[in-house]
């Protein structure tokens, strides 16, 4: 017997491995899809009321909220599935009066995509709130972007006219300038570019002062007023 | 196949993991997840009890299969094992803990690539019965825990002057930036591993002392 025929008969055939394979694949993506199932329905959740709290949080006295969406020169109440780009929130008071957008931005940070959802009044050209989604930035340094409540807190009043400015760390002096934050200056200029970014393309899209969309569908907010904090219901239609 | 937790060999190997075969400090495995992580001491925790979760299940399945898994495509069906594990834990994190998942990111699929996990079961596993395998898998991943979570505290505590989040030293403390920094995960580990061996030659040489002594005497 020579040495090629030892290792033939060794040898399972390949099929016999393909199928091996094929197997454990096939096992270990019913696996999969089934676990995928079973938490989608709980990450979706978690997400959207993530989203739901930052756009109650980046407005406040904000009641109830719907999407906008930007759709053939309009924009409107979202009806179904838009681009997301082209979605904002529409933020409106008790007596369902309009008070704000929350306007999402997203752009490369210091380490990942730096998620951005700031709260902007159109009738005074202001931004009252700003809340980082989603951001890698390195812990101890550039997630103060959402840590550091002295740096989110320059976000609570501030001008966009003309744009947004980070100054060096104490040296704020108009209305459009943020305090940077020490050692963390490429985040925290991340966090102002994605924001200007994000306003210059909304600028013109958004219609008039006093001609924003009504809002559709009421929802009172479950909590009594005051309580900023605790999660909202969901707006019918969400 | 059923085994015996009293049965000093089974013992012996989780034990194993823990120090004298400690993947991190002897075996020097799994560095990426081990550098990038531990810049706090709950993420090096989450991270720890994710590996252990992938690493006891994959021992525990390729174990069990070992008989049935052909030699040639034995890595593969390793790596397909591993993957589903980490998919599973993937996902169970992002539904249950989605704060810990968004700080550790990348570094959860990564562990398909974990080296020492890997290495067990080709090393460990795939020779060994099911109970063996399993006490292996929880004594080693015992040990990347433990190594994780030492490197993870001491870089939050002077990097961070915190633990866990709460905070330590108060207002007085200047942070060690550095320390949670990559270049501060490489130094810890330095440190750590040179402690590491200094211990296990100081006993090498007690022990020898000792052999001499007996030798002596006799």
């Amino acid at each position: 017997m020579t040495i090629e025929q030892q290792s033939l008969e060794q040898e399972p055939s390949s099929t016999k491995l393909a199928l091996s394979l094929a197997f454990a694949g096939l096992i270990s993506g019913i696996i999969i899809i089934s676990i995928f199932e079973a938490t989608l329905p709980t990450i979706t959740a978690n997400k959207a009321r993530e989203l739901r709290e930052a756009v109650f949080k980046v407005l406040p006295n904000v009641t109830s909220m719907q999407k906008l969406q930007f759709d053939n020169g309009k924009l409107r109440v979202r009806t179904e599935k838009g681009a997301d780009e082209d979605t904002i929130y529409g933020g409106y008071g008790s007596q369902g009066q309009f008070i704000g957008y929350a306007v999402e931005g997203a752009g490369p940070g210091f380490q990942d995509t730096i998620r951005v959802l700031y709260g902007y009044l159109p009738e005074q050209r202001k931004i009252v709130g700003m809340e980082i989604l989603e951001s890698r930035e390195t812990p101890g340094l550039g997630d103060k972007i959402f840590k550091d409540m002295a740096f989110v807190a320059n976000f609570d009043d501030l001008s966009v006219d003309p744009k947004i400015k980070a100054v060096k760390k104490g040296t704020k002096s108009a209305p459009y300038e943020i305090d940077s934050i020490t050692g963390a200056t490429i985040s925290a200029k991340a966090v102002v570019r994605i924001i200007n970014e994000a306003r210059v393309r909304w600028e013109d899209r958004l219609p008039a002062p006093g001609n924003e969309p009504k809002l559709e569908l009421v929802s009172k907010k479950a909590a009594d007023e005051g309580k900023g904090d605790t999660p909202p219901t969901p707006a019918p239609g969400n | 196949m059923a085994i015996n937790i009293k049965d000093p060999s089974a013992v012996q190997e989780m034990m194993k993991g823990l120090w004298r075969d400690n993947p991190v400090f002897v075996q020097v495995l799994g560095m990426c997840p081990m550098l990038a992580v531990t810049n706090s001491a709950i993420n090096a925790l989450a991270m720890g009890i994710a590996t252990l979760f992938v690493l006891v299940g994959s021992s525990a399945l390729v174990s069990a299969f070992k008989n049935l898994i052909p030699k040639q495509v034995r890595i593969s069906l390793y790596i397909v094992i591993i993957a589903t594990f980490v998919t599973v834990i993937d996902y169970t994190l992002l539904a249950l803990v989605p704060a810990i998942h968004k700080e550790l990111g990348a570094f959860i699929p990564l562990i398909v690539a974990n080296c020492m996990i890997l290495g067990r079961q080709e090393a460990f596993a795939a020779k060994h019965s099911v109970g063996f395998a399993v006490m292996d898998a929880i004594g080693m991943s015992a040990g990347f825990v433990i190594a994780l979570f030492a490197l993870g505290s001491v870089r939050e505590i002077l990097g961070n002057g915190s633990l866990f989040g709460i905070d330590l030293f108060g207002a007085g403390f200047e942070p060690w930036v550095i320390m949670i920094l990559p270049p501060g995960g490489f130094i810890t580990l330095g440190l750590i591993l040179l402690f590491f061996n200094w211990v296990t030659e100081r006993k090498a040489r007690f022990l020898e002392q000792v052999v001499a002594a007996e030798q002596a005497r006799g």
